[in-house]
């Protein structure tokens, strides 16, 4: 109740198409120079002291990712991509790697101040009881800049660090599961990113091991025509427990910027790991000028018999959103969640959805996608739900709602079921409505204006999702949700 | 006080003609009910008071407390004490009862700059008015009006006109869907608000929701005009009669 109320009084606080974490940050950066081939591959992997093995791993990613092709099929348009145009690195000069928060620029910690991200640690997020304590590794464009409450994690045995730290530090964690979820030459994007991928985090819970906090990585990107490659790595042994949580922003610029990041989970025998998405890269301006292009391949592999892995994203962000969190169902009773918000207004673009891979015996999935379309912007949810022979008892459950408001945007539902066990079953539901202008006329009648109408409508549409993020980002979420949602009635 | 004058109306996107000059005064603390057959124009007036955009007023106007209601947009009308009791009410998936009743209420506050009621007391007054209207804390948890049946529509309607304390409560067709004991729960509901402040004007079709909201004045609509306006015996003698009398003097 009081996260609509809050809703309201933001909507009303703000003015009409305001992407508020547009802004710059003035700061002096390490560029890598423009474009794309093996000397700048070379330089990343040099910039972070990376062990040979890596540098290899990395150039033959590069090798075979120059007899790819950029993949079609999904339902986006855009011009296409110089991928020489780009800068593949990017650092701030003063802070060329992780360290105490005291040697960190000032300036980048007045960004996360503005953004609202604590990296103090006595700090707390804002509007958050004092007690919920939240990790945060901040990413600035190709560099990690601080991660927090790192001892504390330490003395539980959690590991939360950069990757970049993790391949000096624990160089046989990461080399033993690295593309193993997602390998080198899964797709076109993937494979840059195995190249070219500069930070993102890493985390280790042990055996046994419920993370005392949550944990969760703040992505930025600040320079311009600069590419970010994010990579981050998530281990839960056996019987652990993680919650991660990841957030973007992006300033408002004219020109279109790349995001790729490759997202691999691994979860062990009875093992869990909550995974959350709020994704608010710059959408690009009301004429569809800028923005984000957001090609993300996430993947977790429930490796582990009773394991689960559960998605959680709302996506408000981005010109273009490409992105599919998917579950390989592999250990015996394991589960799979996909809970998704995908909101887009203006000249967005988004074809996302998930794919559930039944493998093992007994392993169920649970779907449910929200999807919401205004302004001229198309949403698409694709979605694959698959049991392979041996994965007898498979049960899928899906749902795909769209909401649409306005006339000129388009809600696509494209979902794929193979099921190669007749012991398999699964259910698919999906329904489209429209905010009608009966309900917005009934609301209006009991007192609420435009604005608060569509939010308190769009609020019910959504509730199903919100549930599943952490509470702490719950209200947060359907702030976001409102604002994206800014001037798309009337 | 309510003035309708000489109020001329057709559906926006055709055109077609359905009010011809309604002309009605609705004095404080008065209970005018309108009968009339279908397609008489009823509900096409009860939704231009509160205002919804389907219709164009041509001629015309509707002046409440000294103001023209013409100008407002129906949450400003909703703000000014105008309630519409929905002869069809919308339903509002995922949107708890409880937090529709708490968000109408607040606008409506705000908009008149007020204070936002506190939790405490707003949870008190719901449950008073609740269980005068025999709705259950579960049935106030469930999404808005969905998968509420007919009863349980009608008195979730009378619910938020007792908690909004409206001055002005436009009933559309309270009564249809209705069995006898549902029908006797509403109407009592509607009578504890009646009162010196407060003014109603009552659409149905039938006399039966008459013997239960004893009106002052009852008028008899016929396309698009009023054809007959007189007391609550009136009500019966249409009941006797059926509208075909009035509708030939009407034509």
């Amino acid at each position: 109740m009081a996260a609509v109320q809050e809703t309201i009084d933001r909507v009303r606080s703000i003015d009409v198409d305001q992407y508020k974490y547009g802004f710059i940050t003035d700061i002096e950066s390490e560029k890598a120079p423009k474009g794309l081939n093996e000397d700048i591959i070379r330089f990343i992997s040099a910039k972070k002291n990376e062990p040979e093995w890596m540098l290899e791993w990395r150039l033959e990613a590069y090798r075979r990712w120059l007899t790819m092709t950029e993949p079609t099929w999904a339902r986006v348009e855009y011009p296409k991509i110089d991928f020489n145009d780009i800068y593949y690195y990017a650092a701030p000069k003063s802070a060329p790697g992780p360290k105490s928060l005291d040697e960190v620029d000032p300036e980048l910690l007045r960004t996360y101040e503005k953004l609202g991200i604590p990296l103090r640690e006595q700090e707390i997020l804002a509007g958050v009881e004092p007690k919920s304590r939240v990790a945060v590794d901040a990413v600035f464009d190709s560099v990690s800049v601080v991660t927090t409450f790192k001892e504390e994690l330490k003395k539980a045995g959690v590991i939360f660090c950069s990757i970049s730290e993790a391949l000096r530090e624990h160089p046989e964690l990461v080399r033993k599961y690295i593309g193993s979820v997602v390998p080198v030459t899964d797709n076109f994007y993937a494979t840059l990113n195995s190249a070219v991928f500069t930070d993102g985090s890493f985390v280790y819970v042990p055996e046994g091991v419920r993370c005392p906090m949550e944990l969760s990585t703040y992505f930025r990107i600040n320079e311009k025509n600069t590419g970010q490659f994010e990579r981050t790595l998530i281990i839960a042994e056996k019987g652990a427990y993680v919650s991660y949580l990841e957030g973007c922003t992006a300033p408002q610029r004219d020109e279109n910027q790349l995001h790729a990041a490759v997202v691999e989970l691994i979860a062990l025998d009875d093992a869990e790991i909550k995974y959350s998405t709020v994704q608010n890269w710059f959408p690009g301006d009301k004429e569809g000028k800028g923005g984000i292009y957001n090609f993300v391949t996430k993947r977790g592999d429930c490796r582990g018999k009773n394991s689960k892995i559960s998605w959680t994203q709302v996506e408000t962000g981005s010109a273009i959103t490409w992105k599919y969190p998917s579950c390989i169902l592999r250990g015996d009773n394991s589960r799979g969640e996909f809970y998704s918000i995908a909101v887009s207004n203006g000249y967005q673009q988004i074809d996302s959805g998930t794919k559930m891979i039944h493998l093992g015996k007994n392993t169920s999935s649970r779907i449910i996608s929200k999807g919401i379309s205004a302004g001229k912007s198309q949403n698409t949810y694709r979605g694959l739900v698959s049991a392979h022979r041996k994965a007898s008892n498979a049960r899928n459950f899906t749902q795909c709602d769209s909401l649409l408001i306005g006339q000129d945007c388009g809600a696509h539902t494209v979902p794929y079921i193979e099921s190669k066990n007749a012991t398999a079953v699964f259910e698919h539901e999906a329904t489209t409505s429209k905010i009608s202008d009966d309900q917005m006329f009934y609301c209006q009648q009991r007192g609420l204006s435009d604005e608060e109408a569509v939010a308190l409508i769009v609020n019910g549409f959504v509730k199903d999702v919100i549930q599943q993020l952490p509470m702490e980002f719950a209200v947060e979420a359907q702030k976001l949700i409102s604002i994206s949602l800014e001037g798309s009635v009337g | 006080m309510l003035e309708i004058k000489n109020l001329h109306a057709r559906i926006a996107e055709d055109g077609t003609e359905i009010l011809r000059g309604i002309d009605l005064v609705v004095k404080p603390g008065e209970v005018h009910a309108i009968m009339g057959p279908n397609g008489s124009g009823k509900s096409t007036l009860s939704y231009i008071l509160a205002g919804k955009d389907d219709y164009e007023v041509t001629e015309g106007d509707i002046v409440y407390n000294g103001q023209s209601l013409l100008d407002l947009a129906p949450d400003e009308r909703a703000a000014a004490g105008v309630f519409l009791a929905f002869q069809y009410p919308i339903e509002i998936p995922g949107v708890a009862t409880m937090t529709f009743l708490k968000t109408a209420l607040n606008a409506q506050r705000k908009a008149r700059g007020e204070d936002e009621l506190s939790t405490p007391e707003f949870m008190k007054r719901v449950k008073e008015k609740s269980a005068e209207l025999q709705i259950t804390m579960d049935m106030l948890k469930r999404p808005l009006n969905v998968g509420f049946s007919g009863g349980e529509k009608k008195r979730a309607e009378i619910l938020q006109m007792a908690l909004l304390q409206p001055s002005l409560c436009v009933l559309d067709e309270t009564d249809s869907g209705l069995d006898i004991d549902a029908l006797k729960v509403v109407s009592d509901g509607v009578n504890r608000l009646r009162g010196p402040d407060r003014s109603f004007v009552v659409i149905t079709h039938y006399q039966r929701l008459l013997d239960h909201i004893v009106p002052d004045v009852v008028h008899v609509l016929s396309k698009g005009r009023i054809v007959k306006t007189g007391g609550p015996e009136l009500a019966l003698e249409l009941e006797q009669k059926g509208y075909a009398d009035f509708v030939d003097a009407a034509a």
